[in-house]
C-alpha cells in the first residue's frame, strides 16, 4: 500500500462530499467555500500525478483569483438572496438526477472498457528535464499558436468585462445639492432633516447591529442598516428598550 | 496505483456538477457547478497524460484553466449586469420570452 493510495482513499471521498455539499447547501457562500476545498484536493491530486506545475497553477489561479472573483461578485450581488427549493419546472429534479447518474454509469463502464488490462506509462521519461521544462517546450513548441490564442482570448475577455460592468450615469440622474436638501425639509418628516441617528450609540453595547435608544428608552430601528435587517443578522430591539427608567432630578415633581 | 481511480473521481465529479447547474437557480452557484465540470475534466487530462507518458495533456489542461478563467471574468460581469436591472441573480426570473 503506498502513500499514494492512503491520499487518494483519503481524499477522494470527501472531495465527492464536498462536491454534493455544494448542490445541498442553500447559501451560495458555502457553496463557493465547499468548491474551494473541491478544488485546493485536485491540486492536491495532480501534485501526486507528477504535475507539479499544474498542482501550482491550479492553487494560484482557481483557490486564489478564481474563488476571490466568485466571493466578490457574491458580496456584490447575492448576500441576501437565498435560493429558493421550489421546482417551477415540474420534475425537473428528478428528472436531471436520473439523467446524470445514467450519464455517471456510460462514463465509468466506458473508462473500464477502454483501461483494462492496459499499464499506464508514467511520466517518469517525459517529466526527466523536469515538468516545467518539459510543458514550457511544449508551449512554447509545438502549441505556440494555440498560446498565442489564448492570450488574444485573455485580452478580449477582459475588454468584455470592462465593457459588460461599466455604467455611465446619465447628468439628468444625478440630483444637485439644492435639490436633495429641500426633499430632506420638505420630506415625509422633519425628525430625520439632521441625519438618521446612529447605531448602538445610546445603547448598552456600542455595535453595528445593537439599534440605538431614544432618550424614552425605546431602541430606534432607524438607526440599523437596512441591509443588516435583510440579512437577519440584527440583534432584537426589544431586548434593549429600558423599562424603568431612572427617574430625573425634579421629574416627579411635575 | 492505478490512475484509473482518478479517472473515476473525475467522471463522477463531473456529473454532480451537471446536477448542480440544472437543478441550482441562483446564477453564481449554476456558475461555480460549471467551474466543477471543468475542473472534472482537467483531473481527466491530467490523469490521461500520466497514463500515456506524456505531456500533452497537461497542456490541454493548462489551456483550460485559461479558458476557465476567462470564462468566469465575462460571466460574472454579464451576472452584474443583469442583477443591476432586474435586481434578482436568479436564472429563472430572467423569463421573458416566454410569455
Amino acid at each position: 500500500m503506498t502513500g499514494e493510495v492512503i491520499l487518494f482513499w483519503a481524499l477522494a471521498p470527501l472531495t465527492v462530499l464536498a462536491a454534493l455539499g455544494m448542490l445541498l447547501v442553500k447559501k451560495a457562500v458555502h457553496s463557493a467555500i465547499l468548491l474551494a476545498f473541491v478544488m485546493i484536493a485536485l491540486a492536491v491530486f495532480y501534485l501526486v500525478q507528477d504535475a507539479p506545475f499544474l498542482g501550482v497553477v491550479q492553487i494560484v489561479v482557481y483557490t486564489g483569483a478564481v474563488m476571490m472573483l466568485f466571493l466578490f461578485i457574491l458580496m456584490l450581488v447575492g448576500v441576501d438572496s437565498s435560493d429558493s427549493l421550489v421546482e417551477n419546472i415540474k420534475g425537473l429534479r428528478g428528472v436531471a438526477i436520473f439523467t446524470s447518474l445514467a450519464f455517471a454509469a456510460t462514463l465509468t463502464s466506458l473508462i473500464a472498457r477502454a483501461t483494462t488490462g492496459r499499464d499506464p506509462v508514467g511520466l517518469e521519461l517525459a517529466n526527466g528535464e523536469g515538468n516545467v521544462q518539459g510543458l514550457a517546450g511544449l508551449i512554447f513548441g509545438e502549441y505556440v499558436w494555440a498560446f498565442e490564442i489564448i492570450s488574444a482570448l485573455l485580452i478580449t475577455a477582459a475588454l468584455g468585462a470592462m465593457v459588460l460592468a461599466h455604467t455611465q450615469k446619465s447628468p439628468e440622474a444625478r440630483l444637485s445639492q439644492r435639490v436633495r436638501s429641500t426633499a430632506r425639509f420638505r420630506g415625509e418628516s422633519i425628525g430625520t432633516a439632521a441625519g438618521l441617528p446612529g447605531s448602538g450609540v445610546f445603547a448598552r453595547h456600542n455595535a453595528v447591529d445593537v439599534p440605538a435608544l431614544l432618550p424614552d428608552g425605546t431602541p430606534s430601528d432607524l438607526s440599523i442598516s437596512n441591509l443588516l435587517a435583510q440579512r437577519g443578522d440584527v440583534q432584537e430591539t426589544k431586548r434593549y428598550s429600558l423599562e424603568g427608567l431612572p427617574k430625573l432630578d425634579g421629574e416627579d415633581k411635575k | 496505483m492505478n490512475p484509473t481511480n482518478y479517472l473515476y473521481l473525475s467522471a463522477l465529479l463531473f456529473s454532480i456538477g451537471a446536477v448542480g447547474v440544472i437543478v441550482r437557480r441562483n446564477a453564481i452557484v449554476v456558475f461555480m457547478c460549471i467551474e466543477l465540470m471543468l475542473n472534472a475534466a482537467n483531473l481527466a487530462f491530467v490523469t490521461f497524460a500520466r497514463m500515456n507518458g506524456n505531456l500533452e495533456g497537461q497542456v490541454i489542461a493548462f489551456f483550460t484553466m485559461v479558458v476557465a478563467a476567462c470564462e468566469v471574468v465575462v460571466g460574472l460581469a454579464i451576472i452584474v449586469s443583469i442583477y443591476r436591472s432586474r435586481r434578482s441573480a436568479s436564472v429563472d426570473d430572467a423569463s421573458l420570452l416566454s410569455r
